[in-house]
């Protein structure tokens, strides 16, 4: 066995992810709150000319949110746990700590290129694969890097079992690499055409339905493996550090992670109900969707119960609160989903606000909720300093509560509404409503949703803030915090 | 039970992807030689056309707007005929969308026209009062990309054997042979429409990103 004398860890790549969450986070929050008031106040559209208008816009909110927010806090939680839970430092490799710097370094290239080309409307515009063939080529590029920076660390680890965190990281590396790949196939036709137009252009390697498959089959499953899978490896691996609590049921946790593995990519189709996709694939969508409800509680439930005995610590220690809703509001979402993915439901719910409304419960109350408590517990560990302020997390979960409740409430109604006002005739079987009534009777839930983006945005800000000072200004610790992070 | 599996990342990572890759072959691939097919009488994008679906792209209509036409009464009734696969066979991307802000457009070309879509695009609260739809007056001075255009044309005939004729060919002189041929639809689009702006740049030889879009637009029936 080896010595268990304390591993000095070195947290230089983490923290650099770290900074790039918060910064993208509040980038990403800041277009989305903006694209949500310009549904509720139309004259919004127009603050900068031809760049800032909601369909401009929107794909840039997403990909911020995904590839700049959460890849960065997926990366910051690796590059700082994965040290620990493999027991060993990346000081102790020269090359694994050269990859993770050029890790950074690329994907802060690529997150900047792929701000400028959504701008400029250079775009595939397949939804979650926006980003033109020479960015997807930098994407594989970053990738492989991570790939061999988390294997050569396995490579050199102490500890010889792979902990739950690992299973799920080893999974979002593969998961996203070969989805990507074939998602991403297309011909750039600068070079098929003898030279004419655009260097940047291309066309899908599939088309039609095939490529709306395809595309699902990633979008769905972009999803699963960056906003499911590496969140579930962090709640495994954060909330028993912060609640110095074990983790309820190893059987659970291996039944949770095979049975999502399998279970997941079926579920694609469940976004091309009523589509021109074949029956048996919508159906086989809908199923697995349900299915899905089993792997997903697995893991949500094997986190409550490790709270056993210990529900104090709720009342106690913000972190495990907002520990303990992500994990609930993990339950919310994927009990949602499967519902919506039942043809007759879908029939109503598809195309319309709910899709939005499911998305964001879980993106919000589940992955960002996620990521903020695993950087406040990572903090005072990287930066040997107590977390600046516990009344300021307090606020700001109440706060972020708040806009998460007010931002599904919201659009649940609006997409009730606008889905039954579609199919409505009278009594001779004539639609009782054109198009522009159904939009219309939605304001003042657009108008709510504008107030829960504020609101969230208030909250990160705090959180930011708190970020900030934590690393700059807070009390100096002598010595690492074994469980409950220390706040003033 | 597992514990010698987490030991050997190696055999842990083959079991990952294994089971992940699984759903992919059985529920993906078998359709693909079957989908692609075209329904009869389908003809491929004009260049124009072509344009005009990367102005859809470029200001992300998608966003809002859907391209899917569902079997439900409702739908056909406020739309027309239920989609097709083989109607999408030239579709690359395709363009369903996943949100209907605004109404689906799959059949638009049957019931809009050339001026309606001119007054909504410059002011969308003129045509439809209400609309939450964003102006789209830049698309009335930008020009399109009419070279980007021809290039996925070529692309797409010699790639994937999409029908297009014998005067669609690669390199910069072909495209120059062919540009009249393109004019010459943006000036029939521009013969319908009566912004001062659209009409000197389409009789200068240019094709203003407005006109290929509605080429586009009136082509969706």
């Amino acid at each position: 066995m080896q010595s268990n004398a304390a591993l000095e860890y070195d947290y230089t790549v983490a923290k650099l992810f770290t900074y790039t969450a918060i910064i993208f986070g509040f980038v990403g929050m800041l277009i989305g709150t903006l694209i949500a008031a310009q549904l509720a106040f139309p004259d919004l559209n127009y603050l900068l000319g031809e760049y800032g208008t909601f369909s401009r816009l929107r794909p840039l909110h997403t990909n911020v949110v995904v590839y700049g927010f959460t890849l960065s806090g997926i990366w910051a939680t690796f590059y700082y746990a994965a040290q620990r839970v493999l027991k060993v430092s990346m000081a102790e490799s020269k090359f694994v700590m050269a990859l993770g710097k050029l890790h950074f370094g690329l994907y802060f290239l690529a997150a900047v290129g792929l701000v400028v080309t959504l701008l400029l409307g250079i775009t595939t515009s397949k939804e979650y694969a926006q980003m033109e063939w020479p960015l997807d080529v930098l994407v594989v590029l970053i990738w492989v890097i991570w790939g061999i920076a988390m294997f050569a660390l396995i490579g050199i680890r102490r500890e010889k079992a792979l902990y739950i965190s690992m299973w799920y990281f080893i999974a979002c590396f593969l998961g996203v690499a070969m989805l990507y790949l074939f998602n991403n196939m297309e011909v750039p036709t600068y070079f098929t055409s003898g030279g004419v137009g655009s260097i940047m252009h291309s066309v899908s390697m599939y088309s039609g339905t095939n490529d709306a498959l395809v595309q699902w089959w990633w979008g769905h499953n972009a999803v699963a493996f960056v906003f499911t899978v590496p969140i579930v490896g962090m709640i495994y691996y954060f909330l028993p550090k912060e609640s110095g609590q074990a983790v309820y049921s190893y059987k659970l946790s291996l039944l949770s992670f095979w049975g999502l593995m399998f279970v997941y990519l079926w579920a694609g189709s469940h976004h091309l109900l009523w589509s021109t996709v074949p029956d048996w694939m919508q159906t086989m969508g809908s199923i697995f969707s349900v299915v899905l409800i089993l792997p997903s509680w697995g893991s949500a439930i094997n986190m409550l119960l490790t709270m056993k005995g210990e529900w104090n610590q709720l009342t106690e220690n913000p972190l495990i609160k907002f520990m303990v809703l992500a994990s609930t509001f993990y339950m919310l979402s994927t009990l949602e989903g499967p519902i919506q993915a039942i043809k007759s439901v879908n029939a109503i719910a598809h195309f319309t606000d709910w899709i939005p409304g499911h998305v964001h419960d879980g993106v919000l109350g589940w992955v960002a909720f996620m990521i903020m408590a695993a950087l406040f517990h990572m903090a005072p560990r990287m930066f040997k300093r107590e977390i600046y302020s516990k009344s300021l997390i307090e606020a700001q979960f109440w706060i972020q509560t708040t806009a998460v409740v007010l931002y599904f409430t919201s659009m649940w109604i609006a997409g009730i509404t606008q889905g039954m006002m579609w199919r409505a005739v009278d009594e001779y079987g004539n639609l009782m409503y054109s198009f522009i009534d159904t939009v219309t009777v939605l304001h003042p839930y657009y108008a709510i949703r504008a107030l829960s983006g504020v609101l969230f945005l208030v909250g990160f800000l705090m959180f930011a803030f708190n970020m900030v000072k934590t690393m700059t200004s807070a009390r100096e610790l002598t010595e690492e915090p074994q469980f409950k992070s220390p706040m003033a | 039970m597992f514990h010698w599996l987490e030991k050997n990342p190696f055999l842990f990572s083959v079991g990952v992807f294994l089971v992940i890759a699984f759903a992919g072959l059985v529920e993906i691939l078998p359709n693909f030689a079957e989908a692609s097919r075209p329904v009869v009488g389908l003809k491929p994008y004009t260049v124009l056309q072509l344009a005009g679906k990367e102005v859809y792209k470029k200001d992300n209509c998608i966003a809002c707007h859907s391209q899917l036409i569902r079997p439900f009464k409702a739908e056909t009734d406020r739309y027309g005929q239920y989609s097709l696969s083989g109607e999408y066979a030239y579709d690359r991307p395709f363009l369903w969308g996943s949100k209907r802000t605004g109404p689906d457009l799959h059949r638009v070309g049957n019931y809009r026209t050339t001026d309606w879509h001119e007054n909504h695009m410059w002011e969308p609260t003129s045509v439809v009062p209400g609309s939450i739809m964003p102006a789209y007056k830049h698309m009335f001075t930008n020009e399109a990309d009419i070279a980007t255009a021809y290039a996925e044309a070529v692309t797409v005939k010699n790639v994937f054997n999409t029908p297009y004729g014998d005067e669609i060919q690669p390199g910069v002189e072909a495209f120059k042979a062919y540009k009249p041929t393109i004019l010459a639809e943006a000036q029939k689009i521009a013969a319908n429409m009566k912004n001062k702006d659209v009409k000197e740049m389409v009789a200068a030889g240019k094709v203003p990103e407005i006109v290929a879009l509605i080429a586009y637009l009136n082509r969706l029936k």
